[in-house]
């Protein structure tokens, strides 16, 4: 059974470049295009908590550190 | 934290809270994440001192939370050569962009690596010079537009993009060289390995370490991020190949 | 206490930074100066310092920063067309306010020049050198005993206003041969919380930088420096006097050429001419002040500027005399020596105008 894990995006801190969202091997981020944050940037977030693997490749691959990752204890 | 949790990746707190002035997507941003991450993982801050250059990262002394030392157009490998000389025992790095190492500063680059200077060259190579709008670099690719290259950069005119890394281990005096890209979540994991594996020789005293970037401008080739990341993998890899050029003997 | 030698300028010029306390010299060979690097490269084994021959003097100013900045005593030396090369570093330097001490031995130009003595760069020194608004303190040594003094003055200086310190010595100075007397070695022990030398637990990190790209910013900071250089002015301002109590006439004269100007005193009383010599020891900062006070003194007819140059110093003269009593200007350029002879006449045939 694979990891489970959750993120947690700062929508402050995203600037939108999509990186993340790319490289999600589960297909769980997206790019928030409806709503943009306070520098006028739309910014990524969680779509699908339940198949986050925990993996952090949008967290490694972020350039603005903005994401933090987060593993279910087993 | 939700309840059951664990936290496994957070920022590095050597990274300052000052949000990064780097356009979205840059590579800058990442490499200087990368950086301190090492930085925290190896318990240098109070170690490390840094140089940045003048380019698009002339304001990394901001982001970086270590002693840092700005210096002039392509003078920071002789900035750093100060430094590592009065504090052999510190870690040193240059952290320099492709204009500043390979065109005004190749002076000073190339007699650091012959001298083997014993600090590590954080090298940003993304072909073009961002902060002043996007002129071209001494990297540039063949054909590639730019400000300054309106009809692609033109060999006869400008001669071919110049390749550091293939230029910098062939001195018996530097230790290390590897080129490294962010483009991916693999290769930017590579990419923090060699920075950590560069900073490591240096603490043993091996000689010159030279990491190059190789870097993306979305901005400056007026492209998406992820775009860039596609003309990385289809037109930069080829001419600026990924890997070890040079490592040391023991390793 | 000390010792006494017969060196050359340039030799003890390097003895000089050894003893007060040197720990890092980055230079580049260049005539008339060769002797500094040279002597240093010698000596170096059994010293603490680190010598490093760069491969420019580009290079080697910027390793001045580097090391400067990491909080070390360090000297870098060249000649003219060198010292133009170091312009840009300097002037990040100033603005960065890193402590650090050059010498310009000066040769004549312009361009490549020649290697023979001249006083040529004065304006180069004294006026900044590079962009931006800055200065250097500049000491004019005129004996190769003041080559040893200036280097612990300039050291000393350098580090109490956090300034750029120079030496602004030529050709001839840095070739002679005279007796000096060395002074005590001294155990330098930087207090220099400002540098970078790894950031320290609890405090925020150190860094050295010259960018304030918002210009409110770059505007307070150059109100910083402005009122450091008040500063300098208000307190270092070094000169010497010779015969000037009772003089008509007052020649103004700095570095080898006051040497030389103060054989032409002494011919001149000789011959009945009552002439003494102002003779500006930091030409930055100018003593401005002092000339103007002799300026107003009713017996003073006339100054005269004597430099080994078109005319440089003489604009600062008259800047000071601010138009009380004439200022003239006499000189020779290209790396020639005026003799005393020579610069009694040019009194003498201003007298008689």
């Amino acid at each position: 059974m694979p990891a489970k894990g959750y993120v947690e995006i700062s929508v402050e801190g995203c600037k939108g470049c999509g990186l993340c969202v790319i490289n999600c091997p589960t297909d769980c981020l997206a790019l928030k295009t409806s709503e943009t944050n306070s520098y006028g940037l739309h910014y990524a977030y969680m779509t699908d908590e339940d198949n986050c693997i925990a993996c952090q490749n949008c967290a490694v691959i972020c350039p603005d550190a903005a994401i933090t990752v987060y593993k279910k204890a087993s | 934290m939700k309840e059951g949790y664990k936290l496994i990746y957070q920022k590095p707190k050597t990274l300052r809270e000052k949000r990064m002035h780097y356009c979205p997507g840059c590579f800058h941003a990442t490499t200087h994440k990368l950086m301190m991450e090492v930085v925290e993982e190896l318990g240098i801050q109070e170690k490390i001192i840094g140089v940045c250059p003048v380019g698009c990262s002339v304001f990394a002394y901001d982001y970086m939370d270590v002693d840092m030392q700005e210096a002039a157009h392509g003078r920071a490998a002789a900035v750093a050569t100060g430094i590592k000389r009065m504090h052999p025992d510190k870690i040193v790095f240059s952290y320099q962009g492709d204009g500043d190492l390979a065109a005004i500063g190749i002076a000073e680059t190339i007699h650091a690596c012959n001298r083997g200077e014993n600090f590590t060259f954080i090298f940003i190579n993304n072909g073009i010079y961002g902060m002043t709008g996007g002129q071209m670099a001494p990297t540039t690719l063949e054909g590639q537009k730019t400000t300054t290259s309106p009809y692609g950069r033109d060999p006869k005119k400008a001669g071919l993009p110049l390749k550091m890394c293939e230029i910098v281990s062939q001195f018996d005096s530097v230790a290390y060289v590897e080129r490294v890209s962010c483009n991916t979540p693999a290769n930017a994991r590579k990419a923090k390995r060699a920075i950590k594996k560069a900073f490591e020789y240096q603490m043993q005293g091996l000689g010159s370490t030279f990491i190059e970037v190789a870097s993306n401008c979305p901005s400056g080739w007026k492209c998406t991020p992820e775009e860039s990341l596609e003309w990385l993998k289809e037109k930069a890899f080829p001419y600026f190949p990924l890997g070890v050029f040079k490592k040391p003997e023991e390793v | 206490m000390g010792e006494i030698k017969l060196m050359k300028g340039n030799e003890a010029l390097a003895e000089a930074a050894i003893r007060a306390g040197l720990q890092g010299y980055f230079g580049y060979p260049i005539t008339p100066q060769s002797e500094v690097v040279e002597y240093l490269a010698r000596e170096e084994p059994k010293h603490n310092y680190v010598l490093l021959q760069a491969e420019s003097e580009v290079a080697a100013v910027n390793m001045l920063y580097g090391a400067g900045g990491a909080g070390a005593r360090v000297m870098t030396t060249t000649s003219s067309p060198g010292f133009s090369l170091m312009q840009e570093g300097i002037s990040y330097i100033a603005c960065a306010q890193i402590p650090c001490l050059f010498a310009n031995i000066v040769r004549g130009g312009p361009g490549l020049g020649t290697i023979q003595p001249s006083q040529s760069d004065y304006f180069q020194a004294t006026k900044g050198g590079g962009h931006g608004d800055y200065h250097l303190i500049v000491l004019a040594p005129n004996s190769v005993q003041e080559m040893v003094d200036h280097v612990y003055l300039g050291f000393e200086l350098a580090d109490k206003y956090r300034s750029p310190a120079m030496l602004l010595s030529d050709g001839a100075i840095g070739q002679m041969m005279e007796k000096v007397q060395l002074p005590d070695p001294i155990e330098y022990k930087p207090d220099k919380p400002w540098a970078t030398t790894g950031k320290k637990p609890g405090q925020e990190r150190n860094y050295l930088t010259s960018l304030y790209i918002q210009p409110e910013e770059m505007e307070e900071k150059n109100i910083e420096l402005q009122a450091k250089f008040k500063k300098i002015e208000e307190n270092e301002v070094r000169f010497e006097e010779y015969k000037t109590d009772d003089a008509k006439i007052i020649i103004v004269s700095f570095g080898l050429s006051s040497r030389i100007s103060k054989k032409s005193v002494d011919m001149a009383r000789e011959a009945g001419l009552k002439v003494g010599l102002f003779r500006p020891i930091t030409v930055w900062p100018f003593p401005a002040n002092k000339i103007a006070d002799i300026a107003a003194r009713k017996q003073v007819n006339f100054f005269i500027s004597i430099e080994m140059n078109a005319g440089q110093m003489v604009e600062d003269v008259k800047l000071a005399v601010n138009g009380k009593k004439p200022v003239y200007f006499y000189g020779r350029m290209g790396g020639i020596i005026p003799t005393p002879k020579e610069i009694l006449t040019a009194v003498q045939a201003r007298s008689r105008s």
